[in-house]
């Protein structure tokens, strides 16, 4: 086994990687080593190839490919090494981690510091339960994404999709353009689980009928998918009985939710949040591993890309300042802690000393959608310290709430700030 | 040598129908004598029925009635998988299992099943109290009052037991023909009662000695095929859930409930692969292929597991299945050389233990044909031996890397949960069995059996599949026939006229 070192290494290439990487090298890190399993760099990016990329970060409306080959010239023009065809198949805390390709062999690398960047995956049709048979024709939005716009194959004609989440609305949406039919778009939740603008257009601006409370709760056919049953929900999400109606089709997309990957940081020992799935971080993107930084969707899975890449801003540049001086010494920490409709904040501390010195965004995800004027607060020891008004709140929309330096002042002595939407 | 369409000469000594566990030990077992064996199956690869969708235990042998076959061939069957899985490089675990009682009731049905078991020979038994279970296995329900422990008992993989003896049967000469279905039989000179020479199938017709009825749930048509009425087999459904590896503490060996009249209860196990599984209930079905999991099913499946483990969590669910029993209707296996059919041996009615037993039915049917006056001659170059492929994920850092010197298709890591690396897909698709779909491959390999489910590995795996095959991925299916993986390149729109860009649908506002 070959053994390398560099200052820190950074586990994918996607938007995540590939910002915390170019920051790295910015901040004063030495060597700056991304791994990338896939032959290019840009992880999930390469196959979204619809715009809306980097409207925030760029001021303009990219694709993934261009976000992703934007973020990939500027790393490695940063200094920062890309490996690709490369697994990292173990993280040791120290840190470490084996890798492999089919060129370099087995490789351990050492590291100053590890930024954790592996992005998140779907759930799959088991973690479902989905009665039925168990015919070819099946797949995640995300794996129909690969087959259609990276390898050049349409996965069926007639397309039934579960769940309203982005990437199945997209989906809906390109399929359409490839000849394809879409039967329907069926949502156990009263409410879309993707962003509004998704829904606007790709839902329906092509046509495609959307059912809300409204799942799959049978799959049909013995070799290929030939139909779909679906019924409707009551509130506690249980089929009601005599709402069955069947569709023929000869695939189902899932589009049911994003999952953390987070089995390396697991195997470093970096405790995780089961709320996120993702570790538990501070506002440095540091998790509970000394010298072991998390960036982007293995955190939590973020809505915009734009927040993925300011995340892993974060990542890069206190991985590099650890790596480089070893653990500082932040000083005391307060707890942040998810309060009323709200689902989960990240990051999961903050440090005073920094807050007195930067301004440090709170990012959370509401547990209900209120269609109507709601107020987002930050409360410590009975007092609100920063109150925003919000038009619309909804699960699937992150809001951001940035604490202010002058905040640090109204936390002394205080255990734990709470984060709260309410009317 | 290509099987179909000879001429009126015997091509082979022995036809076996249905390459199962069972038909794969049969033609292994045969194939040390100096015969010509024909291995059949209509489904695409190997294990394709019974096989492929069971609870994957090596059984003590407590359950079976004393005296019957089921009783015999499970204890020997049990009595030689070391060997068996040593010699064929199978992953088997002789874990022991335990029958976990929850009441007084119970503890006298575990005195029911432990003098059942003394009378069929089961060694290494014992009554052990609730705490020493739940010392064993901390995740049983804490109201449990006592187990039936059964040392001999394990958990083996189902379908890399059957893969490997049929690779080890073609490595010793027996010839095997997929998707090929058999139809009716041949009779010597084609009168009605004359003996069976042969089989039909549905790509011609295949003359030979004897042939063996190893089809599984489809015994009994192919009995009344050949003139054999009377045996019917009843599907009876299975359902299962398994869990991710994450849930891997949740138990250790294998924990049965009290069995019931019709099965042996929804039991909790770990796998040989590192997940657990949940299963089976028992629902007599029509059909034999009907192998839907249904809502009620899997609610009664996991309604059943957490009142033996009650901290099973379903968010660690990653797959549910359905298996069909070949429950037959004499309650007992039958294996019989049939007057009424000289030339037939049939197989029936061959559900649980029926992998425990398949090594000894194997042995079984040997002596049954030497019986019946087959020469059995045995081959000096047989060899039991099935050296197995490479498995990357239980490899050291060291012979990864050398495997990786040798072919560094080794380092490409094509599906990440289970680390299954190029080099073991292309292994797959070049051994005497070669896998020729995605589920072949995933049984081989884990690929896509893992948490994900294959939704990473899928596009990387179709485009190796191809390159190996030397056919277009729009050829490639999940398990054969019409289950084709992707439908047609994405320009290749069949024309007709102007591509109206409309779903026709009405699009239901959320409020």
């Amino acid at each position: 086994m070959r053994h390398m070192a560099c200052d820190v290494l950074v586990i994918g290439s996607g938007p995540a990687g590939l910002a915390a990487a170019a920051q790295a090298r910015r901040s004063g890190a030495g060597c700056v080593l991304v791994i990338e399993r896939s032959p290019e760099p840009g992880g999930i990016l390469p196959q979204c190839i619809h715009n809306g990329f980097g409207v925030r970060v760029f001021g303009s409306d990219l694709t993934g490919p261009e976000y992703a080959g934007r973020w990939a010239e500027d790393a490695l023009a940063a200094g920062a090494e890309i490996v690709t065809d490369t697994m990292v198949l173990a993280v040791e805390p120290g840190p470490a981690a084996v890798a492999v390709g089919p060129k370099g062999g087995l490789t351990r690398i050492t590291a100053g510091a590890l930024v954790l960047a592996m992005g998140c995956r779907e759930r799959p049709r088991g973690a479902l339960a989905i009665p039925g048979s168990r015919p070819a024709g099946v797949y995640t939005a995300g794996t129909a994404q690969r087959l259609v716009n990276v390898e050049g194959y349409m996965p069926g004609s007639r397309f039934a999709i579960l769940g309203s989440g982005d990437i199945g609305m997209i989906m809906a949406r390109r399929l359409t353009i490839e000849g394809a039919q879409v039967v329907g778009m069926f949502e156990i939740l009263p409410y879309i689980s993707g962003l509004r603008r998704n829904l606007v257009q790709c839902v329906r601006d092509f046509d495609i009928p959307l059912h809300l409370c409204t799942t799959v709760t049978e799959v049909v056919g013995s070799e290929r998918v030939e139909a779909v049953v679906t019924s409707q929900v009551d509130d506690r999400w249980r089929p009601i009985p005599g709402t069955e109606r069947a569709w023929p089709c000869d695939t189902l997309l899932l589009s049911v939710g994003l999952i953390p990957e987070n089995e390396l940081s697991r195997m470093a020992g970096v405790a995780i949040d089961p709320v996120t799935g993702g570790p538990i971080v501070d506002e440095r993107m540091a998790t509970s591993v000394p010298g072991v930084f998390a960036a982007g969707n293995v955190v939590h899975v973020y809505d915009l890309v734009d927040d993925v890449t300011e995340s892993a801003l974060r990542a890069g540049r206190f991985a590099a300042a650890y790596a480089r001086q070893g653990e500082d010494a932040p000083g005391r920490r307060v707890r942040v802690v998810a309060g009323a409709n709200v689902h989960h904040v990240v990051p999961h501390h903050v440090h005073l000393d920094r807050l007195a010195e930067e301004a440090i965004p709170l990012q959370l995800r509401v547990r209900e959608p209120v269609e109507e004027a709601v107020r987002a607060q930050v409360r410590a020891g009975g007092k609100v310290l920063l109150s925003r008004r919000q038009r619309y709140v909804r699960p699937s929309e992150m809001v951001t709430l940035t604490l202010e330096p002058q905040h640090a002042t109204a936390l002394d002595g205080v255990e734990a700030i709470e984060v709260v939407v309410v009317a | 040598m290509e099987p179909f369409g000879g001429g009126d000469a015997p091509q082979y000594d022995v036809v076996v129908v249905g390459a199962g566990v069972v038909g794969s030990m049969i033609a292994r077992a045969l194939s040390r004598y100096a015969l010509r064996i024909l291995l059949v199956d209509k489904a695409s690869d190997v294990g394709e029925g019974t096989t492929k969708a069971n609870t994957a235990i090596v059984h003590a042998g407590y359950d079976a009635k004393p005296g019957s076959l089921k009783a015999r061939l499970n204890l020997a069957g049990n009595a030689m998988f070391d060997t068996l899985c040593a010699e064929l490089e199978v992953d088997f675990d002789r874990c022991g299992t335990y029958v976990v009682a929850l009441t007084d009731d119970d503890l006298r049905t575990l005195d029911d099943l432990y003098r059942r078991g003394r009378e069929n020979g089961v060694p290494d038994m014992a009554i052990v109290p609730g705490e020493a279970l739940r010392a064993a296995e901390p995740g049983v329900n804490a109201s449990t009052v006592g187990a039936l422990w059964a040392r001999s008992g394990g958990i083996v993989d189902p379908f890399g037991l059957c893969i490997a003896a049929a690779e080890n049967a073609v490595m010793n000469g027996t010839t095997v023909a997929l998707d090929t279905e058999v139809t009716g039989f041949l009779r010597e000179g084609d009168a009605p009662d004359g003996r069976i020479a042969g089989v039909i199938t549905d790509r011609g017709v295949v003359r030979s000695r004897w042939v063996v009825i190893a089809a599984g749930l489809w015994a009994d048509d192919l009995m009344h095929a050949a003139g054999l009425d009377g045996f019917t087999i009843t599907p009876r459904k299975g359902e299962y859930f398994v869990l991710d590896k994450a849930a891997a503490d949740a138990v250790r060996t294998v924990l049965f409930p009290c069995p019931t009249p019709v099965s042996k209860g929804i039991l909790v196990t770990r796998t040989i692969h590192g997940n657990v599984m949940l299963g089976p209930n028992a629902v007599d079905v029509g059909a034999k292929d009907d192998l839907r999991t249904t809502a009620d099913g899997l609610d009664e499946v996991l309604a059943g597991a957490l009142g033996l483990v009650p901290s099973l969590n379903p968010r660690h669910v990653i797959r549910t299945f359905a298996g069909l029993r070949a429950t037959g209707s004499t309650g007992d296996f039958v294996i019989e050389a049939p007057r009424e059919a000289p030339g037939l041996v049939v197989l029936a009615g061959i559900e649980s233990p029926g992998l425990t037993a398949s090594p000894a039915i194997a042995e079984y049917v040997v002596d049954l044909l030497r019986e019946e006056g087959l020469p059995l001659d045995p081959r000096a170059d047989y060899d039991p031996r099935r050296p197995a492929p490479p498995r990357v994920a239980h490899l050291s850092p060291e012979e990864h890397a050398a495997l990786i010197a040798q072919d560094p298709r080794y380092g490409h890591v094509v599906c990440r949960c289970e680390t299954v690396t190029e080099g073991e897909i292309v292994a797959a698709m070049h051994r005497p069995i070669p896998a020729r779909t995605y589920d072949a491959l995933k049984r081989r390999t884990r690929l896509g059996s893992g948490r994900c489910q294959g939704g990473f590995d899928l596009p990387l795996v179709l485009g190796i599949m191809a390159r190996e095959l030397g056919v277009s991925p729009l050829e490639l299916t999940k398990r054969g026939g019409a289950s084709r993986l992707v439908q047609r390149g994405t320009k290749d729109v069949p024309s007709r006229g102007t591509k109206d860009v409309s779903n026709r649908g009405t699009t239901e506002v959320p409020a």
